[in-house]
């Protein structure tokens, strides 16, 4: 849908709520829900991976150089910052 | 010229199995449950027998009947199911999800009371507690309808102006389990009357889609808005169809259907089979000189108003039976919908409502008369209660 949801009128709804465009889960930006964000240190991450791997979400995306930062579906959950092999990430508090 | 169906006598749930065989159903999701079991027990051994080529799905329940149902809906098959009481209880959640993905979808729910106290036997306390899930609902009087509507429902559900699933209520045991003569059509004229299904939206690998996704604030009210306009928009096409049966078969259909209703300033108002017991006790008023007249609810959902509004235009008193109770409420549903659709008429029959025939009681043609009976003197008392209950010991 590429008009935002709340400009969409009742006749232009698909029968029975189908999708017929693939992908648009990704227009749905859920780290907008998150509360806290994940903040990596750099200076001591390895770019192990594990915290990409531990993601439940797919929230967290390899950077050009081999480092790891959170993208626009990080709902701050927290679970990379308590499973970092070295202890770099910390949750900083989301401000508007 | 109608078509002269071949006159067979059978059980009901049996013709309905045959009907669903003449359709060529294609999937076929079900749990057995008492007065249901035969309909579906009898399409297991037609499958089994190579007699309908459809995939038959044993279930561990009717959640995951109705589940299956909507699995095999969306996978573009023409799919059925029948369902009772507790079993339609049980479908519950997944019933909405059905008409909101608006899967042609046919069931036949063989109404019958729901525990407590357990009871296996009829009035339409079950799909009273499902009337909001967005179905189409007619209920039937007797075997022929049975076996008509199940015919007529699969071609109603999949008109791509409807896309809605469609249950056909017949009353359990009264019923299910009675043996009646009713003609069959064959083959051919089914075929020519329905063509194959053709999914408007469908799982295809080639074609992606989502099925069933959700729904932000934003959205869900509009969503629902537009199941509405489909379900209230899905009546002139059940009348087409049931045009286009009645053409075929010499059987026409109508949303409220009416017997002697000639100058009759009473009106007794019902669904399903209580209604040909009704025709009794009417012709014999009748001949006693009392203009009684009688209406019968065929459809349910969508609510025809209008046709209501028209049938009752002449009447003084109109007593509506509810074979369902809303305890603690304002009356049976049928009392409640049809008090609620005359209200806003600045000239409208005087409306009683009874509850009668709960939990298999039966009814016969005397409790008419003497609903009617007092149903007057109550008119003449001024304001009657909400609703009243027939023959209840120590009441």
């Amino acid at each position: 849908m590429s008009k935002p949801w709340d400009q969409v009128t009742w006749q232009e709804i698909e029968i029975g709520g189908v999708l017929t465009q693939p992908g648009t889960a990704r227009e749905y930006r859920t780290g907008d829900w998150r509360s806290l964000y994940p903040v990596w240190d750099r200076r001591r991450c390895i770019k192990c991976g594990v915290c990409w791997t531990v993601c439940p979400e797919a929230g967290i995306s390899e950077t050009e150089e081999g480092y790891f930062d959170l993208n626009d579906y990080c709902k701050g959950c927290g679970i990379c910052a308590k499973e970092c092999v070295t202890g770099c990430i910390s949750m900083a508090p989301e401000e508007e | 010229m109608a078509v002269k169906g071949q006159r067979v006598g059978m059980e009901v749930s049996i013709g309905i199995s045959y009907a669903v065989k003449l359709a060529r159903a294609e999937a076929i999701a079900a749990y057995p449950i008492t007065p249901q079991t035969h309909i579906v027990e009898h399409l297991a051994t037609l499958v089994a027998n190579g007699e309908l080529d459809a995939e038959f799905l044993n279930v561990e329940s009717e959640h995951s009947a109705m589940s299956a149902s909507v699995g095999s809906a969306a996978a573009g098959a023409r799919t059925f199911t029948a369902t009772s009481s507790q079993g339609l209880a049980l479908m519950h959640e997944i019933l909405f999800i059905a008409s909101a993905m608006r899967f042609p979808i046919v069931m036949a729910v063989a109404n019958r009371a729901l525990s407590g106290p357990l009871s296996i036997w009829n009035d339409h306390g079950d799909i009273m507690a499902e009337r909001d899930i967005g179905w189409i609902q007619y209920f039937v009087e007797n075997g022929q309808e049975a076996f008509d509507h199940t015919v007529m429902s699969f071609k109603i559900a999949e008109d791509h102006r409807v896309l809605l699933p469609t249950i056909v209520n017949l009353d359990g045991f009264i019923l299910s389990h009675v043996v009646e003569a009713f003609e069959m059509l064959d083959q051919e004229t089914v075929d020519k009357f329905l063509p194959p299904l053709v999914p408007y939206h469908r799982l295809d690998p080639n074609k992606p889609v989502t099925m069933g996704a959700f729904a932000m604030p934003e959205l869900y009210t509009e969503v629902k808005y537009a199941h509405e306009m489909a379900l209230t928009g899905s009546y002139d096409q059940i009348l087409n169809v049931w045009k286009e049966w009645g053409d075929l078969t010499g059987r026409h259909y109508h949303p409220v259907e009416r017997y002697r209703t000639e100058g009759a300033k009473v009106l007794l108002l019902m669904m399903g089979s209580l209604a040909e017991v009704a025709e009794v006790a009417v012709d014999e008023m009748r001949a006693a000189g009392n203009p009684v007249g009688l209406l019968k609810m065929r459809l349910w959902r969508p609510f025809p108003f209008a046709a209501l509004r028209e049938a009752v235009a002449g009447a003084d008193l109109l007593i509506v039976l509810d074979r369902a109770l809303s305890l603690g409420g304002a009356a049976g549903p049928v009392l409640a919908e049809v008090r609620s659709a005359l209200y806003p008429l600045a000239k409208r029959p005087q409306v009683l409502g009874y509850t009668i025939g709960l939990g298999g009681r039966d009814v016969q043609p005397a409790a008419f008369k003497d609903v009617v009976r007092h149903a007057r003197s109550e008119t003449k008392k001024g304001p009657s209660r909400e609703f009243h209950w027939v023959g209840v010991r120590g009441a």
